[in-house]
């Protein structure tokens, strides 16, 4: 029944194309839908938010939380920045926070890196045993307490709020394995050339691991942006709650606004738009996180990605 | 000779260790003198005697612990839970993975991954909000969605019940992201010339991924699991905490150990309750985590984490 002109290896090659054009058509179609419906599934929930942070109270009263909002408002807004002395101070507590133990973390993680990629030091591995050793056993939460509190009297400092994040075993861990594969030629001729160890990290070693810095860098700077913990078990002076503290403070504790807001007079009447209020207070929260996010993006998958090579 | 070496060595790398000191002193004080405090789980603890002056009590906070009735439930919820978390947050970016790299266009992926990975930037309080307003009874979308529907509107802050679904889904939906970047990473790093190979031999896609892509990526998550089932002791406080609070009608299905013994410090400053529960975490998590590397030592010598 084969047309003569086609021989029946050039009939299977055909329909082994035509297969294979079927299968990547199904892929696509299957791979297509479930990508855009979990990337769909990240995101709106997050609009959610932004959506009800502009929508009237009425309306979310009538119809609750909607993706589009129905009755555009941005009163929540416009109360929040009326009364914005508590924020803006939760601002300059995160700010101050995320400069500084961003600074101080990467230098300590990097230079503590650095010690642990030399060869040539021979207690090498037992420094390195002595901090993975803290990932497998931890004393736990209370031991810690107790210290800060009653010993360190931290409490109530922005000290505590810095500390317990400069340093961490995994930023360790990556950031020695980028620096591993700096080559050792490097240090050693500058060595020759009488070059003392903490000159070559500085000089040589720091700028060759810019992209490392860059990412290890902005994992620090993230995790001390959204710190609630560490004021959660530590801060209860209001001048020092950072802002996801504040956040969660606020959020929990609508009735205390209310009455703060009427004290002040800000609000006269007794209705306070309490659910777009939260929102617009979860929005203003995320803030510079989401502003940025789409120019940082790309350094936390760089850094997963030299991560994930163990060294 | 070997004391002699010694002073020789401190001399030599004294630049080095004094570069090391800074990290050596942070661990000491917030990792070692923290691990010596556990013996504050065999003490009656005192503000003035403090943790070393303290009386013994042998076991007496466990004997609490144990009796509370809290002990068996937190163990549970945090194993379960963690088992849940594990098999979702590797399977769920395992796929997305490999779709990624098998379909997308270089634009379509960029879009993907840049939604994908948007909530692990995200704080857990916010989070927190977020969750608001999809459950919240009266205003949340869900809810929102079923009256919309003509069904019944479903109390989720008050039932139990439907907690387990939804901090698993919370959790996958801030781990998606980032688990996927990760593996599209170890799926990038298969040698090209394989699946070229299978292009010739005639396979189609489905074909290739199944003999190709996934045994390939088999490694990596075995390590990626070994070493989460090693945390299985330890429960993800920032989620839990920041979903349920303090609302206690929850907390039969919600409560693990990390925020028991939190609660047991803040909410009743039991002392030794809160520290015997935590040691007892820290001990269950310790073997598990040894027995976990000696796991991955026996699969692939090279990616034991010691």
């Amino acid at each position: 029944m084969n047309s003569p002109l086609i021989t029946t290896k050039q009939h299977q090659k055909l329909l082994s194309k035509r297969v294979k054009r079927r299968d990547r058509l199904l892929l696509n179609v299957i791979g297509y839908t479930s990508l855009s419906l979990i990337a769909m599934f990240c995101l709106v929930p997050f609009l959610l938010v932004l959506s009800s942070s502009f929508t009237s109270e009425n309306s979310i009263i009538d119809k609750g939380f909607q993706l589009i909002p129905s009755d555009f408002s941005t009163e929540a807004y416009g109360l929040l920045f009326k009364y914005p002395n508590q924020m803006l101070r939760a601002y300059a507590v995160t700010i101050s926070v995320t400069v500084i133990g961003t600074a101080v973390g990467l230098f300590l993680t990097s230079m503590t890196a650095y010690v642990l990629t030399r060869k040539d030091f021979i207690w090498r591995s037992g420094f390195a045993f002595f901090f993975f050793f803290t990932t497998l056993f931890s004393g736990g939460l209370v031991p810690w307490y107790l210290l800060v509190v009653n010993y360190l009297h931290l409490k109530d400092t922005l000290i505590i709020l810095i500390l317990p994040m400069l340093l961490n075993v995994f930023n360790i861990l990556v950031m020695k394995s980028f620096m591993s594969s700096i080559p050792d030629a490097i240090a050693e001729s500058a060595k020759i050339d009488g070059a003392g160890d903490f000159l070559i990290y500085i000089k040589l070693i720091v700028p060759l691991s810019k992209p490392a810095m860059a990412t290890i860098g902005l994992f620090i700077a993230l995790g001390y942006w959204n710190d609630w913990y560490n004021a959660l078990l530590f801060i209860s002076n209001e001048n020092l709650m950072p802002l996801q503290y504040y956040l969660y403070k606020m959020l929990g504790n609508m009735e205390g606004i209310r009455k703060a807001m009427l004290l002040s007079g800000v609000v006269t009447n007794v209705s306070l738009p309490t659910e777009s209020l939260k929102n617009a207070m979860t929005v203003v929260a995320i803030g510079p996180i989401l502003l940025a996010y789409p120019f940082i993006q790309r350094f936390f998958v760089q850094g997963l990605t030299i991560g994930s090579v163990k060294g | 000779m070997n004391r002699n070496n010694f002073w020789r060595n401190l001399v030599r790398y004294h630049t080095l260790l004094l570069m090391l000191l800074p990290g050596v002193l942070f661990f000491i004080l917030v990792a070692y003198i923290p691990m010596a405090g556990i013996v504050l789980a065999f003490k009656k603890y005192n503000y003035n005697d403090g943790i070393f002056g303290s009386p013994w009590n042998g076991f007496d906070n466990f004997k609490f612990f144990l009796q509370s009735g809290d002990a068996w439930d937190v163990t549970r919820n945090t194993v379960l839970y963690n088992i849940a978390f594990i098999i979702v947050n590797n399977l769920l970016p395992i796929i997305m993975a490999i779709l990624l790299f098998e379909v997308a266009k270089k634009w379509f992926r960029k879009v993907i991954q840049t939604m994908m990975f948007l909530p692990y930037f995200l704080s857990w309080v916010v989070v927190g909000a977020i969750a608001y307003n999809l459950f919240n009874y009266d205003f949340g979308l869900v809810n929102g969605l079923l009256r919309g529907v003509g069904m019944e509107p479903i109390d989720i802050y008050n039932t139990p019940a439907y907690w387990p679904t939804i901090l698993v889904i919370v959790s996958a939906w801030k781990a998606v992201g980032y688990g996927s970047i990760m593996y599209l990473a170890a799926i990038t790093g298969i040698d090209t010339e394989m699946y070229e190979a299978a292009e010739i031999d005639g396979a189609n896609v489905f074909q290739r991924i199944w003999k190709i892509t996934i045994p390939n990526l088999l490694p990596t998550v075995i390590i990626l699991v070994l070493l989460a089932v090693g945390n299985v002791f330890r429960g993800d406080f920032g989620l839990f905490y920041n979903m349920v609070g303090n609302n206690g009608l929850l907390f039969e299905s919600t409560n693990v150990i990390d925020t028991f013994v939190f609660r047991a410090l803040t909410l009743t400053s039991d002392i030794g309750m809160s520290s015997a529960a935590g040691f007892y975490q820290s001990i269950l998590g310790f073997v598990t985590i040894l027995a976990a590397n000696y796991a991955v030592r026996k699969y692939d010598k090279d990616r034991a984490l010691f």
